[in-house]
């Protein structure tokens, strides 16, 4: 090709894309006063001059489209990127990055608008100041109008002008930024530097003001998160073991087979997910989880019918008996659900349960441990109304207080015994559908919740509905309480030893045990 | 041999036409006459055949295959097995080794410590194997060490691992320490990676974290990192509640330019990246980078919450060359058409390539040394180069590793990396790190073994 023709087509080449640019801005950008002719040949100079080898020709290149650009660029930038060598595409991130987050600013989704603000802040671009206090007039989510407001002032901060950064550092004091703790930080030590002016001392002091600020609130938010969490690891063991109290506790069976129940519950779930993504429209999927929720309970109660009717029914009175059988029954489960389900599946959990709420600064509640204690306080409730306040629950207790005056009295008790399996069975089943939720579905999943279980259910002591929701709330509130200063290994190995001291002092749990395994 | 055959039925033919039609008698007998004929013919024709087989080939070579196919760590040792097994098909396909066929003797350590030492014992003085293909975690891999060092055994171990190990019975085709951690970081702190100066370093509570993350924090600390800006915590197999955790991330990364390096293995991956999506912490604020989670593991997730996040390889599926394209489409036939689990929606990786060279690589170096001797094989595989599926990979010289490019790869949501980068060339491995170790180094050929650095 010669060379008037190579001229001929890059200039023909430069009008169709400065047409197309006219053409693709965006409607909030093309309220801008309009481009010169000059400013376009200058931007499209310093596009063509950012794969130069000359660095400083490189470095002008990224000023013009830094103060000029817009996010028109954005794909001939990303074209760039992509057959970009290494040094070429550390160029092009900042440019590219600072006008993605500027047009993000009018996303429609509110976690891009917050995400774009909060990079913006920490660009360090203070030109990205008007656009961020733009975007925060026009803002009504509170939380991204938040962001906004962070980040406009952490980029004031970085002025050069003293007052300024004064009046920033108070700012942020004021709205307890997290994010600005390092830079404020930073200009407290600048200040104790020998060489420090007396308006390094000014700002220092604001600063550290505002970080005092900061960490003040930090305690109280940490010490609510992690109140927060120990609720939610708390009615996390209240629904595993819920199950279990009444398996164990009423009937006196230990049935090591308990956590394979949940594993049964939670393959329930992702086998209703996988239904729904075959046979139902996808803007149905989410309903996947609620269609579980009784798939779940009945395919566990069933499960622990038969197992009742086939094994422990025959070793009733024989607790170690039915605790090695009720254990190889587990490992033929566990194996059965690897070779049928292969290893390793997971549940993708609804859209209205992921994410959270943010409820102050610095305190962010995720929905589905919201979800899950709300359905521990359910469960709660219905096993209460169904045990104390229901015709089934006052044969179920009396079987459980006097086997033979019951059978006397007409109450078929192998038929209750066998209900009350499967319904605790069935509660199993739920704690592995909520289980979804943080955890994936394995075939190792019983195994992982099991020993929590029947510490929860032994601490509180054995058949008391009351022991079970006191000591999960005691071990669960506990473990998070620990956690944060000895890590998660040494946490639990101390909540191991706190149980097995507690049990010293009183063998039969918190309260004391009634009921058919009383004389045994 | 077949002759046999029209002869008889030539003299059927004769009969019938001496006396017409034949009696139902005769016909009887004479059909029975055939049949056994045919009956005694055949089976001539097969002993000959296998008589013959037997006689031309020579006895086949053993080779044995170490991996758990059941207990925890099936989920990601089973297909080491099947990738062993389909490159000795193919191999045998093209007649073998020195003209001998190999033969499998595939066991199940069942994810059992104890176990995998019993089982290698069996293997090399029962079966009297040539060369072992197996073991992932580390500590099957030292349980093994000394059934190996005393049997003079051959082993060959596919995963990446922490290192400060120089085993001369052992060829290690996975990454060693600056083969993968020490890039990853050092690519997360460039102004490529995002130019991050905080770093958590998570994982699972054994000796591949901790040892890798003792190097790492060695690293960091020589490169200026303050120490208020390394944490380091772990957690306990299986852990499931990764809240607090996760809180901690949250105001650690508070202000930017905080990542987190992720050797939490197994399960706990995915509570783990949930409850940090859960939590809004985004992979472009705080990435994960995660040397355990390679895409067999990704399969069976979830990947919603995982999109974006970062690992750190020396090979991925979506390498694009196209002796790769080939490996992937042959892994996925060989498992459709032997009906594994999943068939042709299997994916390769890592491990799985590195165990899949492995087995040419020897399949070389027996061809070089014109031996299965043990030591003569051991000989033929220093320097050795072979085309992997993710590229040209070389044995070292003398330190029993593998030369191997890293890659940096993001997570997309079909479960599959995206690279975004690769190092220059191969990269030396170092049983040593210079971090932690700089004074010892590893050769087999000029020093025995693990030595002192002058």
């Amino acid at each position: 090709m010669d060379e008037a023709r190579l001229l001929m087509r890059s200039r023909a080449g430069t009008a169709v894309i400065a047409w197309c640019l006219v053409w693709a801005l965006p409607d909030g950008l093309a309220a801008e006063p309009e481009k010169s002719v000059a400013q376009l040949s200058a931007l499209e100079q310093a596009l063509a001059d950012l794969p130069s080898e000359d660095e400083t020709k490189r470095e002008r290149a990224i000023l013009v489209l830094i103060e000029q650009g817009d996010a028109s660029f954005l794909p001939r930038l990303d074209d760039l990127r992509a057959n970009a060598d290494r040094s070429l595409r550390l160029a092009i991130k900042p440019v590219a990055d600072l006008w993605r987050n500027r047009a993000n600013l009018t996303d429609p989704d509110a976690d891009t608008r917050r995400s774009a603000a909060t990079d913006l802040g920490a660009s360090g671009r203070i030109l990205a100041i008007s656009w961020l206090e733009a975007a925060a007039a026009k803002e009504s989510h509170r939380w991204v109008r938040y962001a906004m407001e962070e980040s406009t002032q952490l980029l004031r901060l970085a002025s050069d002008d003293p007052a300024v950064k004064v009046e920033a550092a108070a700012k942020l004091g004021e709205l307890r930024s997290q994010n600005a703790v390092p830079a404020l930080k930073e200009l407290v030590q600048a200040a104790n530097e020998p060489s420090a002016t007396d308006r390094q001392k000014t700002v220092a002091r604001a600063a550290a003001a505002a970080v005092e600020r900061i960490e003040t609130w930090n305690v109280w938010s940490t010490a609510i998160e992690t109140l927060f969490r120990g609720i939610s690891l708390s009615s996390i063991l209240l629904i595993m073991a819920l199950g279990l109290a009444i398996v164990f506790g009423l009937m006196g069976v230990i049935n090591m087979a308990h956590g394979e129940l949940m594993m049964i519950g939670a393959y329930a779930t992702f086998v209703m997910q996988e239904c729904f993504k075959a046979y139902f429209p996808s803007a149905w999927f989410d309903a996947y989880y609620l269609a579980a929720l009784p798939a779940s309970f009945c395919a566990a109660a069933l499960f622990g019918l038969i197992l009742e009717m086939t094994v422990i029914r025959i070793l009733y009175g024989r607790p170690l008996e039915t605790m090695l059988a009720t254990w190889g029954v587990s490992l033929v489960l566990i194996q059965a659900a690897r070779i049928y389900f292969g290893d390793l599946t997971a549940v993708a959990a609804p859209a209205w349960l992921s994410g959270g709420a943010q409820v102050m600064v610095g305190v962010f509640l995720p929905f589905n441990r919201l979800f899950i204690i709300g359905l521990s306080i359910l469960c709660v409730a219905g096993i209460y109304a169904l045990l104390f306040r229901s015709g089934i629950g006052l044969r179920v207790r009396a079987v459980t207080q006097n086997r033979n005056m019951s059978a006397c009295l007409g109450i078929p008790t192998r038929k209750v015994d066998a209900y009350t399996f499967a319904f605790g069975s069935g509660l199993a089943g739920i704690a592995g559908w909520a289980l979804t939720l943080v955890g994936n579905v394995e075939p190792g999943l019983g195994q992982n919740y099991i020993v929590d279980s029947f510490m929860v259910v032994v601490t509180g002591g054995v058949g008391k509905l009351a022991g079970t929701i006191i000591a999960s709330l005691g071990i669960g509130g506990l473990n998070k309480l620990l956690e944060p200063s000895l890590g998660a290994v040494y946490g639990k190995v101390l909540i191991l030893v706190l149980v097995i001291l507690f049990l010293q002092r009183r063998p039969s749990g918190l309260f004391a045990i009634k009921g058919r395994h009383a004389d045994a | 041999m077949n002759a046999q055959n029209p002869s008889s039925a030539d003299e059927t033919i004769a009969d019938n036409r001496q006396t017409g039609l034949p009696s139902r008698r005769e016909f009887l007998l004479q059909s029975s006459r055939t049949a056994a004929g045919i009956g005694v013919a055949a089976l001539l024709g097969n002993l000959g055949q296998w008589a013959l087989s037997y006689g031309a080939d020579k006895e086949p070579i053993k080779i044995g295959v170490l991996h758990s196919l059941s207990g925890t760590m099936a989920i990601s040792e089973v297909s080491l097995k099947d990738v062993v097994s389909m490159a000795v098909e193919a191999i045998n396909a093209k007649g073998g080794v020195l003209g001998r066929q190999l033969k499998p003797v595939i066991v199940d350590p069942a994810s059992n410590w104890d176990l995998f030492a019993e089982k290698a014992k069996q293997l090399l003085v029962q079966d009297k194997v040539a060369v072992v293909f197996g073991c992932w975690t580390s500590v099957s891999r030292k349980s093994v060490l000394p059934v190996f060092e005393k049997n003079n055994g051959l082993l060959f171990y596919p995963v990446q691992y922490e290192g400060e190990e120089c085993s001369r019975n052992v060829f290690y085709t996975g990454a060693a320490v600056n083969q993968q951690a020490v890039p990853a970081v050092e690519y997360l702190m460039g102004k490529e990676g995002g130019g991050y100066k905080k770093f958590y370093l998570l994982g699972t509570d054994y000796v591949y974290p901790r040892t890798t993350n003792k190097i790492l924090r060695a690293m960091l600390l020589a490169k200026k990192v303050s120490a208020a800006n390394i944490m380091e915590e772990y957690t306990p197999f299986h852990h499931q509640d990764y809240q607090t955790i996760v809180g901690k991330i949250k105001k650690f990364a508070a202000g930017g330019g905080a990542c987190v390096i992720s050797t939490i293995n197994g399960d706990s991956n995915v509570p783990f990246y949930k409850e940090f999506a859960n939590q809004g912490l985004r992979a472009d604020d705080a990435p994960i980078m995660a040397f355990s989670v390679a895409e067999d593991e990704l399969r069976g997730m979830d990947k919603t919450a995982l999109v974006g996040h970062l690992a750190a390889w020396n090979y991925y599926q979506s390498v694009d060359t196209p002796q790769n394209k080939q490996f992937v489409a042959d892994f996925k036939a060989y498992c459709k058409k032997n009906n594994l689990p999943d068939g042709d929606k299997r994916v390769t990786d890592d491990p799985i390539e590195a165990a899949y060279f492995g087995v040419h690589v020897w399949k070389q170096a027996v061809e070089k040394a014109g031996t299965t001797d043990v030591d003569a094989v051991r000989k033929a595989v220093y320097g050795q180069k072979f085309l992997a599926p993710g590229g040209e990979i070389m044995m070292d010289e003398a330190n029993h590793h593998t030369h191997k490019p890293v890659l940096i790869g993001e997570i997309m949501k079909d479960g599959q990396f995206k690279v975004v980068w690769r190092s220059k060339g191969l990269v030396k491995p170092e049983p040593w790190s210079e971090y932690t170790n700089p004074e010892k180094g590893c050769d087999w050929v000029k020093h025995q073994g693990t030595y002192k650095k002058a």
